[in-house]
């Protein structure tokens, strides 16, 4: 799966902060880490902030700390702030879409499109938190595990 | 800006005081199949006296447990072995699992996976299995929170008409 930039920003940050919920981090700590734009990063920190994800503190030890549910707060929640999953084959004013092969073909992304946002919704902050943690205590620290993490997504 | 601190607000896991998980007993049939209908909305009493039957002839193979909150059964999980199914090692497959939804966020569920992961283990089986639907969320974000994620195989169906 593709996702824009953004949407891949917010996740890194999301994760990056809730994996403390106690630290924070300035949006120039989290785009050096993911070798990410600062200034796109901003961007994405402010989108996130207006839905009570994250919340930002000025000054001299300021930055950004986590505050959103991590228990309730899923992938799909965070992705579709930034995009519509799936939006292309669901599209029931497309004339393809009444063919004989757009009558065949399309079950087949909507199946795709389906388990992806099944799959999405299933999984929430906590779970993928404890999941970074875990991968980390097998011998990896936090950091390491985050890079990963960047690369699997970015697939 | 919530005053509450981080800490606080991610707060919403009760532990499981007072609760005992225990193989399941013959006197438990009734309170299962009541607890169940509670929360599917369906009765079926039939299904869970054939389960009760055939777990009681492959206790080797099949495993059943039950949470109790006091004389209260509050929760159960069922599981069997299978194996070689298109190819697949033998793996643990969780039939069911359900919790009282008055006794949800105490780690019940929790518990009662942990013992039947637990048995199979002891059978010496190191894959655990399981099928939701898609939009079952409950039951998904569960067994993902357990760590489980989608397996090698796909579910596949179609109306026989």
């Amino acid at each position: 799966m593709k996702l824009q930039k953004a949407t891949q920003f917010a996740l890194y940050s999301i994760l990056e902060l809730a994996l403390d919920p106690e630290r924070q981090l300035s949006a120039g700590d989290i785009a050096e880490k993911y070798g990410i734009s600062n200034n796109h990063l901003a961007k994405v920190l402010r989108v996130l902030g207006r839905a009570g994800l994250v919340e930002s503190t000025r000054g001299v030890g300021g930055g950004y700390r986590f505050s959103g549910n991590a228990r309730r707060t899923t992938l799909l929640a965070i992705i579709e702030m930034f995009e519509d999953i799936g939006a292309q084959s669901s599209d029931g004013g497309d004339q393809s879409v009444r063919t004989d092969i757009g009558r065949s073909l399309h079950p087949v992304l909507n199946e795709i499109e389906q388990i992806a946002r099944a799959t999405l919704d299933s999984i929430t902050i906590e779970t993928l938190v404890s999941q970074i943690k875990r991968n980390a205590g097998r011998g990896n620290e936090t950091g390491r595990a985050g890079h990963r993490l960047a690369a699997t997504s970015a697939k | 800006m919530s005053s509450r601190s981080p800490a606080q607000r991610n707060v919403g896991v009760r532990p499981a005081a007072a609760i005992r998980i225990r193989p399941l007993m013959p006197r438990d049939h009734r309170a299962i199949v009541a607890l169940d209908a509670a929360i599917t909305g369906i009765s079926k009493a039939r299904y869970w006296r054939e389960l009760f039957a055939d777990y009681g002839r492959r206790r080797s193979t099949r495993f059943f447990f039950v949470a109790e909150e006091g004389a209260r059964l509050v929760g159960f999980v069922a599981g069997e072995i299978r194996a070689w199914e298109f190819g697949s090692v033998p793996c643990g497959w969780v039939l069911a699992i359900e919790v009282d939804t008055n006794r949800r966020l105490r780690r019940i569920g929790t518990m009662l996976l942990q013992a039947i992961v637990d048995s199979f283990k002891k059978a010496e089986v190191r894959k655990l299995r399981t099928m939701l639907a898609r939009d079952d969320l409950l039951n998904l974000r569960f067994f993902r929170s357990q760590g489980m994620m989608a397996g090698p195989f796909i579910q596949l169906e179609k109306d026989m008409v």
